[in-house]
């Protein structure tokens, strides 16, 4: 009998994946412990499900946050919640994750385990299994401790058509609470930034959420996304230039945390294109806004949804708002990273 | 947010604007110069244009410490960073000016650069501290405000002993840059707001000799919009009347001396530069820092024997006509052709708070021509 | 220029530093270019160091100012 892996002090090795015994045993002690279902145990490199009937749904999607553990979450539940968002965004039920891991030599064990035990917590919380998966091993200095890529699969129920390219003028845009709180509880923990906050990720899967405004009015629903890397204002951007229109937004009607909004005062960030990790935007006909928003506030994850703005004609596309002083601005797309300031 | 929330009341900020078209006299046209990039953005942000009359006009100056940063000034930077024992420090601002040939501080770091970006002074005397082996450059730029925390943190690496820590040195002076406007008689503006921040440490006094000498009235501006808005009305107020004098709408934090502490702190560790190249603003005397001898061993251009590069900008690029106030975004040939805040061609795009980035982001919907 | 926001000291610390608040986002700064400061002061910070002392009786009399040039505005 070999020795168990020593998850409180060991460290991962190049031997984790290179397909030998070690491996095998790194796969079952931590990741089939922490996944805990009989597709991983029955140990094949795929695992088998009968087709659902109806429409299906797949995303993929890659993680590689750092730091890998911050206030709120980690790289594991970010994973799990984020992949389940992809799917639920269209409407869907999810079904089912794969999960790969690309591990740097020299990663504690333990931390691998307490990222494998969130994945399975988030999974088992969004009863959507993660039935197959992989592992690599690369050298020292060449992963940021763990990336991790996942896919899901997803059933969407008739009658429910959401698409980028479907909203419409007229329609109005739904929040479904604060924006930022993601990237401020990351970048609190970021070399160089410090300082200090209770602000928390919202790292959470939105199935439930998603599900209550299906019930309430699926076919009024024309687009969903959930606003990450790049904040609202890039999702906000990306639909409009989807469905060719314009997006019009009242500053004040946009919930923000105030310790948010003083952590963005301090580093010169704008929310807006801060990412979040636990929120949707849903554009939707104006007739059924009131009942959505409703189901939204009806749910713990949606209690601080808003009507923040509506879509009207316009051929360049620009998504504006309104200041909460009784200016306009255009919001623009930014070309990358926003970064903090001085001037 | 107390001391900021109040003075961003939608509220009293509608008043304040129809007290401003009230007095706004129709038979003549207003231009005010806001200085300060910092109030370039508030007045973008927050849509204060959409509250002033059609005949009051704000024209953006070249407060912008990134803006005015002449390409030859990042191209010694990134030198200095691919130097392997050099670890260069820098406010993330820079990061992505564009130097010569299309490199930055960005992209120089993703080819293996050691380059970090700071939010204080104090984070890069904490990074020298720890690597003792590591040459740590500070990338200093900023008007007055910012100076002071580059004086305190040479200082406190000459108390500890820091022998790996030094700074390059491209503090800049808000008087000399007023000055070189109005003398070069191009810009027509019938006052100024003055800087918020760089007033708390200088102070109200040294904008007087503009009001006297020029005719111009100077109104000191806090930083929220109300306080522009307030500025704004102040300014009319002194044109209508014929008035010109400084005035000061930031008294809950600007005196007339300024911040006597911090000047002491800058006057022992900097001297002034006979001369210094501001990017569209060309060789302007007095106008730049450096250190003083005595703290050689803290400057990085001695230190490393830089020898500077001069970089021409792009002939059609009319930052400089618009920096002075001269020219407008939509009149540069490169505005939304080529220039863009994706892949921006001169500083005034690249900075946020620059004129056309300004623009771009936030006026060009009130315009059907530009895409 | 200059991003400065306001912040309240909550507590001094020793060489010159002091922790300050700003709605419940607290960071370690420098009081070394100001003097006087006591906790529960404003004071403006920059780049992690205090520049200015917010004048509370100054602030006041901005605030009535405004106030005023919007009622004769016409506020309704």
């Amino acid at each position: 009998m070999s020795r168990k892996l020593d998850i409180r002090n060991g460290r991962v090795d190049l031997s984790h994946g290179s397909g030998g015994r070690a491996m095998a045993q790194l796969i079952t002690e931590l990741f089939h412990t922490a996944f805990d279902n009989d597709w991983l145990r029955a140990g094949n490199d795929q695992s088998a499900f009968d087709a659902p009937s109806g429409r299906m749904v797949m995303t993929t999607d890659s993680y590689v946050v750092s730091p890998l553990f911050f206030p709120g979450g980690d790289i594991g539940a970010l994973a799990v919640n984020g992949t389940v968002n992809d799917l639920v965004m269209a409407g869907a039920r999810p079904l089912y994750l794969s999960a790969g891991f690309i591990v740097e030599e020299g990663l504690p064990l333990a931390d691998l385990d307490r990222v494998a035990r969130s994945m399975g917590a988030a999974s088992r919380a969004a009863k959507t299994p993660i039935i197959t998966g992989d592992t690599k091993v690369v050298e020292r200095g060449k992963a940021d401790g763990v990336f991790i890529t996942t896919a899901g699969v997803g059933v969407v129920p008739p009658g429910i058509e959401i698409s980028g390219d479907r909203a419409k003028p007229g329609d109005v845009v739904l929040l479904s609470g604060t924006i930022g709180d993601h990237g401020v509880a990351v970048m609190s923990k970021r070399q160089g930034l410090s300082f200090e906050t209770d602000i928390v990720s919202d790292c959470a899967a939105l199935h439930e959420l998603v599900a209550a405004m299906v019930a309430a009015a699926g076919g009024a629903i024309h687009v969903m996304r959930d606003p990450t890397r790049g904040g609202l204002a890039a999702t906000l951007n990306e639909i409009a230039g989807q469905s060719r229109v314009g997006v019009r937004l009242a500053e004040h009607a946009v919930p923000v945390r105030p310790q948010v909004a003083a952590a963005c005062e301090l580093l010169g960030l704008d929310p807006l294109f801060v990412a979040n990790e636990g929120k949707l935007v849903a554009i939707v006909a104006p007739e059924a806004a009131d009942t959505l928003l409703a189901a939204m506030r009806a749910h713990p994850l949606g209690a601080e949804a808003a009507m923040i703005g509506k879509i009207v004609a316009d051929d360049r596309h620009f998504v504006q708002m309104t200041t909460a002083f009784g200016g306009e601005r255009v919001i623009d797309w930014l070309t990358g990273e926003q970064l903090p300031r001085i001037c | 947010m107390k001391h900021v929330d109040e003075y961003r009341d939608g509220d009293l900020a509608r008043g304040v604007a129809r007290r401003i078209a009230a007095e706004t006299r129709p038979d003549r046209a207003y231009r005010f110069m806001e200085f300060c990039g910092g109030h370039t953005h508030a007045i973008s942000r927050y849509g204060i244009d959409d509250l002033l009359p059609e005949n009051l006009r704000m024209i953006h100056g070249p407060g912008c410490p990134v803006c005015v940063l002449p390409m030859g000034r990042i191209d010694d930077a990134i030198a200095l960073a691919r130097r392997p024992e050099v670890t260069l420090c820098t406010y993330a601002d820079l990061m992505r000016v564009p130097a010569s040939g299309g490199a930055s501080l960005m992209k120089a770091r993703a080819e293996g650069a050691d380059i970090r970006m700071v939010y204080s002074t104090l984070d890069a005397l904490e990074i020298a501290r720890n690597a003792p082996q590591r040459e740590v450059v500070f990338f200093a730029i900023g008007f007055e405000t910012t100076t002071p925390p580059t004086a305190t943190a040479i200082r406190l690496a000459q108390r500890e002993g820091l022998e790996n820590f030094s700074v390059f040195c491209n503090h800049v002076l808000t008087p000399a840059a007023i000055d070189a406007i109005l003398r070069s008689g191009e810009t027509v503006v019938d006052g100024f707001i003055g800087p918020a921040h760089v007033s708390t440490i200088i102070g109200a006094r040294p904008y007087a000799r503009f009001a006297q000498e020029f005719g111009k009235p100077v109104v000191i501006a806090g930083f929220e919009p109300l306080d522009v808005a307030q500025a704004i009305l102040m300014l009319l107020r002194q044109a209508n009347e014929g008035r010109s004098e400084v005035e000061n709408e930031y008294i809950r934090a600007v005196t007339q001396d300024g911040n006597r502490k911090a000047q002491a702190e800058v006057d022992e560790i900097f001297e002034l530069r006979e001369s210094f190249e501001w990017r569209g603003l060309g060789e302007i005397p007095d106008s730049a820092l450096r250190l003083r001898p005595a703290y050689a061993a803290f400057d990085a251009e001695r230190r490393f024997a830089m020898q500077p590069c001069a970089a021409r900008d792009n002939p059609a690029c009319e930052c400089g006509a618009i920096l002075r106030g001269v020219k407008h975004p939509r009149d540069c040939k490169l505005f939304g052709r080529g220039c863009t805040p994706q892949t921006p061609m001169g500083a005034c795009m690249v900075s946020s708070e620059g004129s056309c980035a300004a623009f771009w982001s936030y006026g060009r919907f009130r315009e059907k021509a530009v895409s | 220029m200059c991003l400065a926001i306001p912040a309240r000291v909550v507590e001094l610390l020793d060489n010159d530093m002091a922790r300050v608040d700003l709605d419940g986002v607290t960071k370690t700064i420098s009081l070394a270019l100001v003097e006087d400061v006591a906790a529960n002061d404003y004071v403006v910070l920059h780049v992690g160091y205090a520049l200015a002392k917010i004048d509370e009786a100054e602030a006041e009399k901005t605030l009535a100012l405004l106030r005023e040039a919007a009622l004769i505005g016409g506020v309704a």
